[in-house]
């Protein structure tokens, strides 16, 4: 069973143009800051927003804007959970669960609805209203309020987001369980780096209603190919023209680096490469820029220190340093950056 | 700055007080209630009075009851015009009126659409089956009277609605929701909306109309120019160009 | 709670406009004629026009409830130019003068009405001076009550809970009946009222268009007019009667299940 989608929408001058395939027993999410185009993509999905394009799910062609496709939502087999659960206030725990049961005609909607709460260890509060359940047990529900349906598809609206720090990572494990023994197509969206590592098995990276980037979690952030993943993976992440050893910012900035090749590139420097000076240094570093200092974070025994100028770059150094040399924003600093310590490739 | 504007938008105001006429008396008020049926016929009246006596004239015109109610409730009024005796005599014993006078007399005449369409001929025929008729409610002098000559006429009428002024009826045949109604001579010589029919004399019912100074009168003098007034040869003549029988 | 004091003039105000409230209903019971109560209680004209008024306004509700549910649906959906329009149109018996509303109904559905005048050419169908006359009166001046409040509360509802049940398979009338209807009722139940309310109180619309008939047209508005020129006892009794059956009305409207009314 698979999802072929090739989804566009465009709305108040904002475009999203995705096309992706997952697999049924993979979960694939899908990664991107706020305004990305992420929801607006599941949504489009499930059937409920408007959409050109063409969707197939498992052979069955849910949306086909050339034929004049287009299945409403209600008949997609495909199974949404939302950010804050959105349980029927009105109906109890296992009435919620038995919803979807009692629309597909089943018989013993109540008895089957009451069976997966129990499995799942939520037997007890079956007769209590949504009202009643904490953050975590609320989307525990919705999660089960899915999959009773038996869908196809499995559409997650960043599950985990609305719940407080401390119950996340129960209700992640809960998740991957219910996840990994569900057998149709899973799609998960989520702004939320580490929820999208630790619950999929493939990325695909949106920004401003692109697809930017996509591969397992290890390879999209070992060669981050945006800001966004860029900050995921902790990096910095300068665009540019290479020639030879050198690659041409914008600005007429420049970057030494080793092996550049030709072309458009990125090229990624770690936060510790970077060394900070209060006066121009003499050495060996090939890289060497001036700069202001914009903002000083801590970070545990480590402090980041955010640098605007022509080159800007985010350095990672010692708490100690920091007060040796005085930095503080607005503090004037010259950045050293070694050739080898930077890592390019084709953008 | 303002104060100084202030003496010549007084001074102004003073002289256009004063500047009526010089020497002339200030204007009065006088408020008339008056049954509905006498509206036409005491406009034309109050004009006269208005331009020879220089009185601004308020009529209040409702079903008789309602005035009657009105005015033991304390509504201010200097001269009452009643469609019977009766309600007259409720406003006596109260101690609210001291002597009344019989101005003008009415007939009960049957108001039929425009042209008669009905081809209504006479009161037996209000009772014909699926002809809508409207009656004025019997606390009505005119709904009173109405009952009266349907009894004389030995006629059961099931009207369709019960109006709480004579007015009522007249407007619902006008306006074509009602196919007939009984209601005054007088409202239908004024009306020009509706065709009459005549009741016979010995059915029909004669409505004394009575006219009193009310007790607590603001203007004592107007209130006995008004009357005498209607009384009189000029007002007579404008009641019997209205349909009234004069006395 | 906050112990800041409150100053002497909003005081003083807000117990004028108390006493604006009480005085009139203070008046109604202190000079009700007690002795003669029960008696005029159980006149067949004040039992008539009870019975009549109740019939009518509920009926009234009825049909507020069938018409104007969806016609709140439509509203709620709808934006800009159109939405203000039909939003006009469907306030407008709110601000119109009641007898205004009467006049309208007879230029409509009178005999020589816009509609009125084919039904009665081609059916002989009359409709001023009947019990549907004082219905479509009350419906029409009490019906925005709860156009107005059902609006309101689509416009607040979730629209993801419509959703979620139809990710889950339900079709159009499933959402409505089991999902939309439930998280309506307090704003239903409150229109309803409201509209009950109004409709049983009634009185221009109703006696320009429907006109005054005992057991057919006379409602209890319409009786207590009449009355207070004939028998003001009467009239006391009957405003007293209306009086009680609104503040139960009150009384058992209980928040819980009004929401905020």
């Amino acid at each position: 069973m698979t999802l072929d989608a090739a989804v566009r929408v465009r709305r108040d001058g904002f475009t999203l143009d995705v096309t992706l395939t997952a697999a049924a027993g993979e979960t694939v999410a899908v990664l991107g800051p706020n305004g990305a185009g992420k929801t607006t993509l599941l949504r489009a999905l499930a059937g409920l927003d408007e959409m050109e394009g063409r969707v197939v799910l498992d052979g069955e062609v849910l949306e086909d804007t050339s034929e004049g496709v287009h299945v409403p939502a209600e008949r997609r087999r495909a199974g949404l959970v939302f950010q804050d659960h959105v349980l029927f206030p009105h109906l109890s725990v296992v009435e919620n669960v038995a919803f979807g049961l009692r629309a597909q005609k089943r018989p013993h909607a109540a008895a089957v609805a009451q069976r997966w709460l129990v499995e799942a260890g939520l037997g007890d509060r079956a007769g209590a209203l949504p009202r009643a359940l904490s953050g975590g047990q609320a989307q525990r529900v919705a999660l089960i309020r899915a999959l009773a349906t038996e869908p196809k598809l499995l559409l997650l609206d960043e599950p985990l987001s609305a719940l407080d720090v401390s119950v996340r990572a129960e209700v992640r494990r809960e998740l991957t369980r219910q996840l990994d023994s569900f057998h149709g197509v899973r799609l998960l969206v989520t702004h939320d780096p580490l929820e999208a590592m630790a619950l999929a098995h493939r990325l695909v990276v949106l920004e401003g209603g692109l697809v930017v980037q996509s591969g397992t979690p290890d390879e999209v952030t070992a060669r981050p190919r945006s800001r966004f993943v860029a900050d995921l993976a902790g990096v910095n992440l300068l665009r540019g023209r290479a020639h030879g050893d050198q690659v041409v910012l914008a600005r007429d900035a420049s970057v030494a680096a080793v092996g550049a090749g030709e072309g458009d590139v990125f090229a990624v420097i770690h936060p510790r490469a970077v060394a900070l000076y209060r006066t121009r240094p003499d050495g060996t570093p090939r890289n060497v820029w001036h700069g202001e200092v914009e903002s000083v974070d801590l970070h545990g025994d480590r402090v980041r220190v955010r640098v605007k100028g022509p080159v800007p770059l985010v350095a990672e150094v010692t708490r100690g340093a920091t007060l040796e040399l005085g930095l503080t924003a607005g503090a004037t600093v010259w950045m050293a950056v070694k050739a080898t310590e930077v890592s390019v490739y084709p953008a | 700055m303002l104060r100084r504007a202030l003496a010549p938008v007084a001074l102004f105001l003073v002289a256009a007080c004063g500047l009526q006429s010089p020497g002339a008396p200030a204007r009065t008020a006088l408020t008339v209630f008056a049954a509905a049926s006498l509206q036409p016929a005491f406009d034309k009246i109050g004009k006269i009075l208005e331009t020879s006596q220089n009185v601004d004239m308020t009529f209040s015109y409702a079903g008789t009851q309602t005035l009657v109610a009105q005015l033991t409730q304390g509504a201010p009024a200097d001269v009452f015009a009643s469609a019977d005796t009766a309600h007259m005599a409720s406003l006596q014993s109260a101690g609210l009126v001291q002597e009344s006078q019989i101005f003008a007399h009415n007939r009960l005449q049957i108001a039929a659409a425009k042209g008669n369409p009905k081809g209504i001929r006479s009161l037996a025929d209000l009772a014909r089956p699926g002809l809508v008729a409207v009656l004025a409610d019997p606390s009505v002098p005119a709904g009173k009277y109405a009952q009266q000559a349907l009894a004389k006429a030995q006629v059961t009428v099931h009207p369709a609605s019960l109006e709480q002024q004579v007015t009522g009826v007249l407007s619902k045949v006008a306006l074509g929701e009602a196919d007939a109604g009984i209601v005054y001579v007088s409202d239908i010589v004024t009306s020009g909306k509706v065709d009459g029919v005549a009741i016979p004399d010995d059915q029909n019912v004669i409505a004394d109309y009575p006219i009193a100074i009310l007790k607590p009168a603001q203007n004592a003098s107007g209130a006995k120019a008004f009357v005498d007034l209607v009384l009189a040869a000029d007002g007579q003549a404008i009641l019997k160009a209205a349909g009234f029988g004069g006395v | 709670m906050s112990r800041a004091k409150i100053p002497a003039a909003i005081g003083i105000l807000a117990a004028v406009g108390l006493l604006l409230f009480l005085v009139p209903l203070a008046g109604l019971i202190v000079r009700a004629p007690w002795n003669q109560a029960l008696g005029e209680l159980t006149d067949p004209t004040t039992t008539t026009a009870l019975g009549l008024s109740v019939f009518c306004s509920l009926t009234a509700t009825a049909i507020a409830l069938i018409l104007g549910i969806p016609l709140a649906m439509i509203l709620a959906r709808t934006r800009g130019t159109l939405r203000n329009v039909l939003r006009a149109l469907t306030t407008l018996p709110m601000v119109l003068p009641p007898v205004v509303g009467g006049v309208a109904l007879l230029l409509a559905f009178g005999r020589r009405g816009l509609v009125g005048s084919l039904l009665y050419q081609a059916f002989g169908i009359q409709i001023p001076f009947t019990t549907a006359a004082a219905v479509m009166a009350e419906t029409f001046v009490a019906m925005p009550f709860l156009v107005i409040a059902v609006e309101a509360g689509l416009r607040s509802l979730d629209h993801r809970y419509e959703e979620a049940a139809r990710s889950l398979g339900a079709g159009y009338w499933r959402v409505f009946i089991r999902v939309t209807l439930p998280l309506l009722r307090p704003a239903i139940f409150s229109g309803a009222v409201l509209c009950w309310a109004r409709a049983l109180g009634e009185f221009g619309a109703t006696i320009t268009f429907a006109g005054n008939f005992p057991g057919r047209t006379q409602t209890v508005p319409i009786a207590v007019y009449l009355a207070l020129e004939t028998r003001p006892e009467a009239a006391i009794t009957l405003s007293l009667i209306l009086l009680v059956v609104s503040v139960a009305i009150l009384a058992g409207m209980r928040e819980r299940w009004l929401g905020a009314l």
